[in-house]
């Protein structure tokens, strides 16, 4: 799966407005020959239909209201001679309970295993959008978090602290105003690190309060490290089946938990083939 | 089957923690993005907008302002939709149907083509194309910018807090609102977005109350019936003004359906409680103009267009047909709408309304061209019009044929807006309703139902002008 020597920036990126990320190739809706996935999820409302437009080049509707996109919207774009593909996941506020969008936000995120997950999360809502990254971190540590809207936080007087997010949540943490198209070239090069990362992420962990609790998924956690070694996020798997999580349960009675395995050489190499749709 | 050894062990630790386990595991991460979010952001001493924004929400989500405004805007937009495509509407359908129709006979002539088949690509084809372009680009190209403004700037959630006080007393689900705002987009999508809501009962009042919404397609017919009809019966300053009231009365009139028919189906077939939830409201957003002009224009506009071109197509097509295969004396167009007038008459409009409701099943954009090609057809002929060929006329006349050739009063003009609000879904949105139910049954009930309703309402509405002496 070899790419062309050098990207084509001159034409494609005169007119972009996005000429700073000159890296960037919109490849649109052909994500084909990908070489690795990107899933893209956040709360409702937080932009990220802007984001996915302004990666693929696509005009995937845009609206300022929350729950405007229900469905799996998939698109593709070349960075740094590596073709990704974008799937564009329902924004959701929690993986907690269950409503049919959130199932398909969270479904694709354990099954689909994507090679790095960007959670799009408003400044000006960060402690609740905080909420969804800390869940999608219990289900996957190759994430990286999108603070979209910085623009509007700072005209209502908020500044981010960027390193110190990033060091809280141990992934990358990126600003970006992806109205106005700025911040999309940090976000691609922190997307391109984590998923070429070798390494795991150390992505913050929610130690639960209540001790009873936490001994219960320690414990069960590890029980399912016994019996399918290697499963990425056994700490998850056990708190979702403590919660009687039905699709969950179903995949462990049907064995398909050995889905959930890793791959031991991290990131998945070019020689995997299309992976079946989640 | 053997149970899992890990299910197992998940039941027996399970039943050793505190029943309200669940919580805790909610308040851990809320305490924890709560200290995140703390030690992240720094704040100025004071944000001047909010000030701003919350001045505008109390007005425009206001008990009784909230609706005012509410009218306010729809009004303005159509206002300025019909107002302003008045002018470019006369100049393309100069260019396209007169100019452009007379040109294509010269060269079907000069080609010396058969009869039947000038007729059927010019007269049939052709125009009714060339029509469907004339009248409903421009006031598309109005109405879809201002209306992604009015979304850009954060105003349908808006509408949605409004509407969800509403829908929350008529029984459904508060997110209905959201999808319904959705469905003024297109009935597709909408009823793709119910997906939002997680009760299957309350998903299912909004599957079927989506079509209430009036949808990208039934805009410009609105728009349209409204500015020839209804415009037309106002002194001319007025026109414009009288035309936009018309159209915003039957949007009211469809959320108001959409909260009966909701009340209703909870009430009987659809009994259950209500779902409480939280919508949340988005700071207002300075809208992008260019950036909006021209995907609106490209998105909505053009789609739009292009779906009604190439259901005008065929659907021109087949009026030419019908005009003119003859069975026993009369065209086929004639028996059908002799067959269909006693249930046009009850309706308060007429067999050729009806026939033309049939002929443009696929698409709903295309009706009033079918309704002026057969009406010119069937009825008294005036212009001087061929068998199935379409009137090349301006908005005055178009009128002034179907008063005199139709027979048309006000009555019809008025019971065929209110039919375009209720009817079946169009043929995609029927599919995605399929789609999204797997049930044959409630999928003929959002098809049907809207019908049903809309025969009842009109067949009112006609008894009620002939008790009181319109009609």
């Amino acid at each position: 799966m070899s790419t062309t020597p050098s990207p084509p920036t001159t034409n494609a990126c005169g007119t972009c407005a996005l000429n700073n990320a000159a890296n960037l190739r919109r490849l649109g809706v052909d994500p084909s020959g990908h070489d690795l996935v990107v899933a893209l999820a956040g709360n409702p409302n937080t932009g990220k239909s802007t984001v996915f437009n302004a990666l693929t080049g696509l005009r995937q509707h845009v609206g300022n209201w929350a729950g405007k996109t229900v469905d799996r919207a998939e698109g593709g774009f070349e960075y740094h001679e590596r073709r990704y593909k974008l799937v564009d996941l329902p924004g959701t506020y929690s993986l907690l309970s269950t409503s049919e969008d959130e199932d398909i936000a969270r479904d694709f995120l354990v099954f689909g295993r994507p090679d790095v997950t960007a959670v799009v999360v408003d400044a000006t809502r960060l402690e609740r959008d905080l909420n969804l990254v800390l869940q999608i971190l219990q289900i996957t540590t190759r994430v990286v978090v999108a603070v979209n809207l910085v623009d509007e936080a700072r005209r209502h007087g908020i500044t981010v602290d960027f390193r110190h997010l990033s060091r809280e949540l141990g992934v990358p943490a990126v600003g970006m105003a992806a109205r106005r198209g700025t911040g999309i070239e940090d976000l691609l090069d922190a997307l391109e690190r984590v998923a070429l990362s070798p390494d795991s992420f150390d992505g913050r962990r929610v130690v639960h309060r209540n001790r009873r609790l936490e001994r219960a998924v320690s414990h069960l956690a590890e029980r399912i490290t016994q019996h399918v070694p290697g499963v990425t996020n056994p700490r998850w798997v056990a708190l979702r089946l403590l919660e009687g999580d039905p699709a969950l349960e179903r995949a462990v009675a049907e064995g398909r938990l050995r889905d959930l395995v890793a791959d031991p050489a991290g990131p998945r190499s070019e020689t995997v083939p299309e992976e079946p749709d989640a | 089957m053997t149970r899992s050894p890990i299910l197992d062990e998940t039941d027996r630790l399970r039943a050793e923690l505190p029943e309200n386990f669940r919580d805790d595991i909610v308040e851990s991460l809320y305490a924890e993005a709560a200290r995140i979010s703390a030690t992240s952001l720094s704040h100025a001493e004071r944000p001047a907008r909010p000030t701003l924004d919350k001045l505008l929400d109390r007005i425009l989500t206001h008990r009784v302002w909230g609706f005012l405004a509410m009218g306010v805007l729809l009004f303005g937009v159509f206002w300025f939709t019909i107002a302003g495509a008045a002018v470019p509407s006369d100049l393309l359908s100069g260019l396209l149907v007169e100019h452009g129709h007379e040109q294509l006979t010269r060269l079907a002539r000069l080609l010396s083509l058969p009869d039947w088949m000038s007729g059927l690509l010019v007269d049939g084809v052709y125009l009714s194309t060339a029509w469907v372009v004339a009248v409903m680009l421009p006031p598309m190209a109005i109405f879809f910018p201002l209306f992604t403004i009015l979304e850009d700037f954060g105003y349908l959630p808006r509408v949605a807090f409004n509407l969800d006080r509403l829908f929350a007393k008529a029984g459904a689900h508060g997110k209905q609102a959201l999808t319904m705002m959705m469905g003024y987009g297109c009935n597709a999508a909408g009823v793709t977005a119910t997906r939002v809501i997680d009760s299957p009962r309350e998903r299912l009042i909004a599957v079927i109350t989506n079509n209430f919404s009036i949808c990208n397609g039934r805009w410009p017919v609105l728009i349209l019936l409204g500015t020839v009809f209804l415009g037309q019966l106002a002194p001319p300053p007025l026109a414009a003004v009288v035309a936009a009231a018309s159209v915003t009365t039957v949007a009211a009139l469809g959320v108001l359906t959409a909260l009966v028919v909701s009340w209703g189906l909870s009430r009987t077939v659809l009994r259950g409680a209500t779902s409480v939830y939280s919508l949340e409201l988005p700071p207002y957003r300075p809208p992008r103009v260019w950036r909006t002009l021209y995907t609106s224009l490209i998105d909505r506009t053009l789609k739009v267009l292009r779906r009604a071109v190439t259901m005008a197509a065929p659907a021109g097509a087949v009026t030419w047909l019908i005009s003119n295969i003859t069975v026993a004396d009369a065209s086929l167009a004639a028996h059908l709408v002799d067959l269909l007038a006693p249930l046009g008459w009850l309706m308060g409009l007429n067999g050729i309304i009806l026939l033309a409701y049939l002929v443009a099943v696929p698409a709903n954009e295309i009706v009033v061209p079918t309704i002026l090609m057969l009406t010119m057809t069937l009825g008294t002929n005036l212009f001087g019009a061929e068998q199935g060929v379409l009137l090349d006329l301006g908005t005055a006349e178009t009128a002034t044929v179907l008063v005199q050739a139709g027979g048309w009063t006000l009555l019809t003009a008025v019971n065929l807006m209110l039919f375009t609000l209720l009817h079946n879904p169009c043929g995609t949105t029927i599919l995605t309703i399929w789609h999204e139910t797997r049930s044959a049954t409630w999928t003929a009930v959002a098809t049907l139902l809207p019908v049903g309703l809309g025969i009842v309402v009109t067949s009112l509405t006609a008894a009620v002008a002939r008790w009181a002496g319109w009609g």
